[in-house]
């Protein structure tokens, strides 16, 4: 039950992705085609909000609301960022969605989009499988 | 009202209320904002494997599970109860360039001429769907994070890595739309 609130704060935020319309295939395309500044702006405020907050959060000291010290794990480098990176940046521009997105259009009752979801899942499933071939 | 949350909102609305999405899960339970980890929790969970990369505790992260079911709920109260009956509107020349494709219905959020059931066994239909989602998982668990984890969350932490991997997405992203896309048509 201590993890009901995280439902709605998805909830909230499926809700904005419909509303910002990066759920839509098009707007993926005049992204990378450069001809709106719509993804661009997006993608650039949200970062600025973020990183505003964990500056505030780090000035202040600000605890959880447990009162434990907030704590985020480092993201490593290796060749799996820029092979991985890559791969994703071909699935992305494919299906017009990153995984965020998935959800929340087999939400809107978008099935064919489960199929999409589904290929994804299978896609980190051999990643899993492979993992230790791979170069990292 | 009603109009407020039925019409699409502009970038500088709704982007700053994705970035709000990082202090609140930091605050409600220190958790990193992230999608892509839930793919690799439902294989945990779901399908019964003895591969090393699947063998963990997922329970400890369900809350990322019950995050994306909020998102798909998310999506349903704003794309089916509150949908918005216009097509998105998209720049004049992304719509004469995809018409240059073929693409001819505009009037989801994806062409609908690709994203169906009787095309999945075409060529193009299967590129676009099913590779197409097999790199947005193999990819983003590859590169251990996606355009939340690492675009949002983690260049908001300001991580190397983070930085390297978005501008990774965006390079395969790029060489896929202007050069591979035109060649599926």
């Amino acid at each position: 039950m201590k993890n009901l609130k995280y439902f709605f704060v998805g909830l909230i935020f499926g809700f904005i992705l419909i509303k910002a319309e990066v759920i839509s295939w098009f707007r993926i395309q005049e992204m990378f085609h450069f001809q709106s500044f719509h993804m661009y702006g997006i993608i650039g405020s949200a970062i600025a909000i973020g990183a505003l907050s964990i500056f505030l959060i780090k000035k202040f000291n600000i605890k959880d609301s447990s009162g434990n010290p907030i704590t985020i794990a480092p993201k490593e480098l290796n060749k799996g960022t820029v092979i991985g990176g890559l791969c994703f940046g071909f699935g992305w521009a494919l299906t017009g969605a990153c995984p965020g997105p998935l959800y929340a259009l087999v939400g809107s009752g978008h099935l064919i989009i489960l199929i999409v979801l589904l290929s994804a899942i299978a896609g980190t499933f051999t990643y899993g499988l492979l993992k230790d071939k791979l170069p990292h | 009202m009603l109009e407020l949350l039925t019409k699409p909102w502009p970038w500088y609305v709704s982007g700053p209320l994705i970035g709000l999405m990082v202090p609140i899960l930091l605050i409600l339970g220190n958790k990193s904002f992230g999608i892509s980890s839930s793919l690799r929790h439902f294989c945990a969970a779901c399908i019964p494997t003895k591969v090393k990369f699947f063998d963990y505790n997922w329970k400890a992260e369900a809350w990322n599970l019950i995050f994306v079911l909020g998102v798909v709920a998310g999506g349903f109260i704003a794309g089916i109860l509150l949908k918005n009956p216009e097509p998105v509107q998209i720049s004049e020349n992304t719509i004469k360039d995809l018409q240059g494709y073929g693409i001819t219905d505009f009037s989801n959020l994806y062409p609908v001429e690709i994203f169906n059931f009787q095309n999945l066994l075409s060529v193009n239909g299967f590129l676009f769907m099913i590779i197409g989602g097999f790199l947005v998982g193999f990819g983003t668990r590859y590169a251990n994070g996606c355009t939340s984890g690492h675009s949002i969350m983690g260049l908001s932490n300001l991580q190397f890595s983070s930085l390297v991997a978005t501008i990774c997405f965006f390079a395969g992203g790029l060489i896929m739309s202007w050069f591979i896309i035109p060649l599926l048509f």
